[in-house]
């Protein structure tokens, strides 16, 4: 719950910035396109045809970099993860020169997720897309399935075995074969159904001793 | 036909609401600390559910009333919750067992609610069912633990078996709001999940060497706002600093 609060220095760092400068954060290289998207700027030697077509152009790089900006948001909980590594991230799209983040919660009451809005918007501003939107989906519900192989590897690496197989429905009783993500043995026994947070379940290695979390399937 | 949409959407959203807070009380009391934890993850999966629910019910009623103002503004006779869910926590057994009945019941019936024609029920629903499947795994898993554990165990979970049966019956009761919504293919008949709960019910009774009640008499009332003593002791603490303070936020 702690690591859900929103740390302090970040929007003050944002504010102070402005307070500072410009209203707008520098952008090295992303100024002029946001600009023509915005329809603030442009070329004034171009023709309306060239502009339909370079403002189309535009909306793709834009998107990529505000996608970029966007994915490389870390999940608060699991920090060695980004939130396109969870699945998290859903979607981002540019229209009218806005952004908007399409995000989808891991579990309903996920307390991180004012957290990962919160972290999205400071990544686009500082990016250079100001005012950005964004937007929570329930639907489709999120799946471990979502996540990627770097994904897995990197939760692996950092102690927390990743889902093993694909969600579906469960059987009332009967368990996962989990590995250890220390010792990689599958001698392992669950400790208990709910971990550190809802999406993870306690186990314990019989091979290694150690006890670890285990990513739930869902 | 908002109203009737608004009135179901908050009683789906005031059963998870006050079992939610209920398995809250737990924190920092549990037996054991792997508990403690599971039950605060179990209390935050269903006030998530409650919110999205919430949300949607203030969206439908269209007068402004927000997640915040239908949880906190409202007095017990406004609370559309089974009775079952705001009885007291009792022992581990006693909240373990209402625990299964919730969540056996819930279950299959977010299962059915997928399908549902409302898609915003039918996405809260898909979302719910998922955490819901661990709930019953976890209840479950407890229930026999306790139920086939040692002489004291097994008569508290007997016990708690006992007295909640009888707060069974209203999870299975639809009135004139409901069976329209139904007919419309908006909401799930309880009836059609009834087959599932039982089954959940004996397998797990079975394991555990309790005994089923037989279905006798049973509670009604919440569901139109006549609650047992307990909800109003829910509130008065789920509620007090909106109560003492009016409007505060943070």
């Amino acid at each position: 719950m702690v690591s859900a609060m929103p740390r302090a220095n970040d929007p003050t760092e944002l504010v102070s910035d402005r307070e500072a400068g410009s209203d707008r954060l520098p952008l090295p290289n992303g100024e002029r396109e946001l600009g023509r998207a915005l329809g603030s700027g442009g070329d004034p030697d171009q023709t309306p045809a060239d502009d339909d077509k370079t403002s189309e152009h535009d909306d793709a790089a834009l998107r990529q970099r505000a996608w970029a900006a966007a994915a490389a948001v870390c999940d608060p909980e699991i920090p060695v993860l980004t939130i396109a590594d969870l699945g998290v991230l859903r979607d981002v799209r540019i229209q009218d020169g806005v952004v908007e983040a399409i995000i989808t919660p891991t579990y309903s009451g996920c307390p991180a997720m004012q957290m990962i809005a919160l972290e999205i918007e400071i990544a686009l501003e500082r990016a250079g897309f100001s005012a950005p939107r964004i937007t929570t989906v329930l639907s489709p519900a999120w799946t471990t399935d979502w996540m990627t192989e770097s994904g897995s590897t990197k939760l692996r690496d950092y102690g927390i075995a990743p889902p093993v197989g694909k969600a579906g429905r469960r059987a009332l009783f009967g368990e996962e074969r989990v590995a250890c993500p220390h010792c990689g043995s599958t001698a392992t026994t669950r400790i208990s159904e709910f971990g550190s947070t809802a999406c993870k379940a306690l186990y314990r290695c019989g091979a290694c001793a150690e006890p670890f979390d285990y990513f739930k399937c869902i | 036909m908002p109203k009737p949409l608004f009135d179901y959407a908050l009683r789906l959203a005031d059963n998870a609401l006050v079992l939610g807070h209920r398995l809250s009380e737990w924190c920092g009391h549990a037996p054991v600390l792997e508990e403690d934890l599971a039950l605060a993850n179990m209390g935050l999966d269903l006030i998530g559910q409650a919110r999205s629910l919430y949300g949607y019910a203030g969206e439908v009623e269209g007068a402004g009333r927000n997640e915040d103002a239908l949880a906190y503004l409202r007095d017990a006779g406004a609370y559309r919750n089974v009775l079952l869910v705001e009885q007291p926590n009792g022992d581990f057994a006693a909240t373990m067992m209402r625990q299964l009945m919730y969540a056996a019941f819930a279950h299959p019936y977010c299962e059915a609610l997928r399908q549902s024609r409302d898609g915003t029920l039918a996405a809260i629903a898909a979302k719910s069912a998922k955490e819901l499947a661990y709930h019953v795994r976890h209840a479950a898993e407890w229930v026999i633990r306790l139920g086939d554990g040692t002489a004291d165990s097994h008569r508290r979970a007997q016990d708690a078996l006992d007295e909640l049966w009888p707060y069974t019956g209203e999870l299975f009761e639809a009135d004139d709001i409901e069976r329209a919504l139904i007919a419309d293919g908006i909401a799930v008949d309880p009836e059609t999940v009834r087959a599932a709960w039982q089954r959940t019910m004996e397998d797990v009774a079975g394991e555990a060497t309790l005994i089923l009640p037989r279905s006798g008499w049973m509670q009604s009332g919440g569901r139109t706002g006549r609650h047992s003593e307990h909800l109003g002791h829910i509130l008065s603490e789920m509620q007090f600093l909106q109560r003492a303070y009016p409007g505060a936020r943070w």
